[in-house]
């Protein structure tokens, strides 16, 4: 065998480790585009889930300002670890209304006691019902409602960091 | 506590593989001579202190240590016991620190049982390994610690993902892990043939052992994950060309070729550098397999947590380990020795044949498992499935069967044509046959389920002829292992054609009452009614199924279940299992006029599938006991000698 073959293998792999590392410092897009945006919410009146707040209907949403409609429950881990962001996003003036899904009144108390409370309205949702209507299939998620009812950002999973000033905008490109 | 401890345990064994590899570098640049008597004895206690370390972790896990982030991100006080358990590695980090263990342990049990393997090539196979480890260890320690604790203990965990909390989940991934570790033994045991310029019959049967062990383990984990799919993922298919199966199916191919190769460089000594390079590509594709899957570059199924970090981590693993061993093999291939000559019709020249048409099937996954990353490279989203791959793949599959049929009749170094096409005549008769019934009673069928019809016919008959003429009792265990795994390739292949060929599938809407035929049976659906199981809620259907031309009944309960922590539907089918096939039913949604989705299949010999692997398994297995067996004699009279030979003197 000639040296130069002896070569091939590491040749083959050093292009697969060109393709892999491709892949993972330049990430894809993986925006899943929802097909609720620009789909104006579905009626609905939540019940009070905690006595502080008053429950969530989609009234809240037509009053013309823009506002993020946060679906989170006290036994969700991620939620747990997006409360500072959200926390942010209030103190940065936006309007947060939460769905606590399949919860009860004490943990909702409970986990708003432990990590914070940034909603101004908190429907309860016992059988997801307005969760799957609005076509969320997982907790923690946050939708971008413009000040007419219309659904115009879905965000999937927790929010991070670096997804604030991108929310915040969203909020002001909904106005 | 017992987190801290399981922790420190990790610390110890972490610290102890950087002595193994520093010791056993320095021992074989020559210096201190002492330094070569302590490798064995760190790399016994490395494998012990790591097996601790993963003990520490199930222990977590059984008493649901909520103060521990794994354990509340992964388990649930009501949990059955079972996935407690299994829930230890259900999960990233868990899964991590099984991998060490069985790198850990094996490693241990190469220094305390290998014996024959030359000093300083052992010496360079125990560095290699805990050189290996060590990157897992870091990557454990500074990226994935699954002993963190919570700041504050939650009040419960979140639960496991319940598609996973199944009996299947408790063995599967544990199975293939094995199998893809113990892969790692054979590149170690590569790598240090390399560096002590020592690859020869020797060296081939201490490795043989390990790649056996590791490829049974694999082929189990395989059948195991397959079935898995197959029942718990309610699409009625086994095999889904999904990254994650690919994952698992590319470090198998490559152990197959390695294993045959093995045999020729332990038989014959040949095809040695063949042999070193195939050692490096199995565990290669391991690590590739890893990485595709935690790395999340690709889109799969199986939700693994999915980070770029991790990621990364592993990329640069790889980069270490499997770009310094080709390295190597580059800059050694050319000094090591050409073995012996032999004729293509030989048994070498089959395995030859068997090893690059294994090779060319793994290039073909591997490309099209790799494919859509180019193409989003360039913009364009695409995926690839059983289209691409079930041809493609069956380009190089069936003529490797032919050869299956051939390979075992012949002997070592030359054949005689004559004699080989005398031994044929039987198995080319059974698929002239074959091909003969299956066009009269199944005209009609695809092209490749007809050729893997009446090869699997022909194979099962050549599969046995080793046997032929030969005295059943004397014949070695390993004969009878090679000859019950090809069959078993025989009966998988049966099962594969069959499912593909004669599968039925009714989708129906049905009231209470209603009847439904499907394949030899006719089902009825006699009520729906919720169950309550120790973590879930269910809709349960029961259903009365009859065979066609009267006799036998059977009920079947087939569920959706509702899991609540975290909320999750799983449909569980309900299969029947006759000598001849499988009835499987799925229960899907209430429509709105109050009829229920059912679906329906009756998949023909769809059993034989795992039947097939699990005779693979059970060959390899017979085959490591007719070794080990056969060494463990072949010691115990070298010791006799040795001690006759001291008492002479």
């Amino acid at each position: 065998m000639s040296n130069w073959k002896l070569w091939l293998p590491l040749g083959l792999f050093a292009l697969f480790f060109a393709i892999a590392a491709g892949a993972l410092f330049w990430p894809k897009d993986d925006t899943i585009s929802s097909k609720m945006v620009g789909k104006p919410l579905p009626e609905f009146a939540l019940p009070q889930a905690v006595p502080d707040r008053p429950g969530v209907a989609k009234s809240d949403f037509t009053a013309g300002e823009p506002r993020l409609l946060n679906i989170f429950a006290s036994w969700c881990v991620p939620c747990i670890a997006e409360a500072p962001q959200l926390q942010k996003l209030a103190d940065a003036g936006a309007k947060i209304e939460g769905v606590a899904i399949r919860d009860t009144p004490q943990d909702i108390a409970a986990f708003l006691t432990r990590n914070g409370n940034p909603y101004t309205h908190i429907g309860s949702d016992k059988l997801s019902a307005l969760q799957l209507n609005i076509g969320s299939s997982g907790v923690p998620e946050t939708f971008v409602i413009d000040g007419k009812g219309i659904i115009t950002y879905q965000h999937i999973g927790d929010i991070r960091e670096r997804d604030v000033p991108m929310l915040l905008e969203k909020l002001e490109d909904a106005r | 506590m017992i987190a801290e401890a399981g922790l420190a345990c990790l610390w110890l064994a972490a610290s102890l593989s950087l002595l193994q590899l520093l010791a056993g570098g320095f021992a074989l640049a020559g210096r201190g001579a002492g330094l070569a008597a302590i490798v064995r004895p760190v790399a016994v206690l490395q494998g012990v202190l790591v097996a601790l370390a993963f003990v520490a972790l199930i222990w977590l896990f059984l008493r649901t240590d909520l103060s521990v982030k794994l354990v509340a991100m992964n388990s649930h006080s009501d949990k059955p016991f079972l996935y407690k358990f299994a829930g230890t590695w259900g999960n990233h980090e868990g899964s991590m620190l099984l991998w060490v263990t069985i790198m850990g342990l094996s490693g241990g049990f190469i220094a305390w049982l290998e014996k024959r393997l030359r000093g300083d090539t052992m010496i360079a196979t125990l560095a290699a390994q805990a050189f290996v480890s060590l990157g897992f260890y870091a990557f454990l320690l500074f990226s994935s610690n699954p002993f963190e604790r919570l700041p504050s203990p939650v009040p419960e965990g979140q639960g496991l993902n319940p598609l996973l909390q199944d009996p299947g989940l408790a063995f599967h991934p544990p199975t293939l892990y094995i199998g893809y570790v113990g892969l790692s033994v054979a590149f170690s045991f590569a790598v240090g043939a390399l560096v002590t310029r020592n690859v020869g019959p020797v060296f081939a049967k201490a490795m043989r052992p390990w790649v056996l062990g590791a490829w049974i383990f694999l082929t189990l984990g395989i059948t195991a994950g397959s079935y898995w799919a197959y029942y718990e993922l309610g699409w009625g298919g086994w095999w889904f060309w999904d990254p994650v199966e690919n994952a698992s199916l590319m470090p198998w191919l490559a152990a197959t070729a390695l294993l045959h190769s093995v045999s020729v460089l332990a038989t014959r000594g040949a095809l040695r550098a063949w042999t070193i390079m195939l050692a490096v590509v199995a565990f290669s594709m391991s690590m590739v397999g890893t990485f595709l899957v935690r790395s999340g570059i690709l889109t799969s199924v199986h939700a693994f947590a999915v980070d770029p970090e991790r990621g990364s981590f592993i990329l640069a693993l790889l980069a270490i380990y499997i770009g310094g061993a080709l390295a190597l093999f580059a800059l050694r291939a050319s000094t090591i020795k050409e073995g012996a000559r032999f004729n293509f019709l030989s048994r070498e020249g089959a395995l030859v044949l068997n090893n690059v048409l294994l090779v060319s099937i793994l290039g073909i996954v591997l490309i099209g498992t790799l494919y859509p990353l180019l193409t989003e490279a360039m913009g364009t989203k695409v995926s690839v499935g059983p289209p691409y791959f079930n041809p493609v793949g069956a380009i190089f599959a069936l003529p490797m069967v032919a050869a299956m049929m051939v390979g075992p009749l012949l002997r070592w170094r030359r054949d005689n044509g004559a004699k080989v096409f005398n031994l044929l005549v039987l198995p080319v008769l059974v698929v002239a046959a074959a091909l003969a019934l299956v066009l009269v009673f199944a005209d009609g069928i695809g092209l490749l389920p007809l050729l893997g019809l009446i090869l699997a016919a022909g194979l099962a008959v050549a599969s046995l002829l080793p046997l032929w003429g030969r005295n059943l009792r004397r014949t070695p265990l390993n004969i009878y292992g090679m000859v019950l795994a090809h069959l078993g390739i025989a009966v998988a292949l049966f099962g594969m054609a069959a499912e593909s060929a004669f599968n039925r599938e009714v989708l129906v809407a049905a009231n209470v009452g209603d009847q439904h035929a499907v394949g030899p049976y006719i089902v009825r659906l006699d009520g729906i009614e919720p169950v309550v199981g120790p973590n879930w809620t269910a809709l349960q259907a029961n259903m009365t199924a009859v065979l066609k031309d009267g006799g036998e009944v059977a009920t079947l309960h087939s569920q959706s279940r509702n899991f609540v922590s975290p909320p999750t539907t799983t449909s569980e089918a309900a299969l029947k299992t006759d000598w001849n096939g499988q009835l499987y039913a799925v229960l899907g949604e209430e429509n709105a006029d109050g009829r229920w989705q059912l679906r329906l299949w009756w998949k023909p010999f769809v059993p034989f599938i795992w039947y097939g692997g699990i005779l693979i398994g059970l060959g390899g297995l017979l085959a490591l006991i007719g070794r080990t067996a056969r060494d463990i004699r072949r010691r115990r009279h070298d010791m006799q000698d040795g001690m006759e030979e001291a008492v002479a003197a």
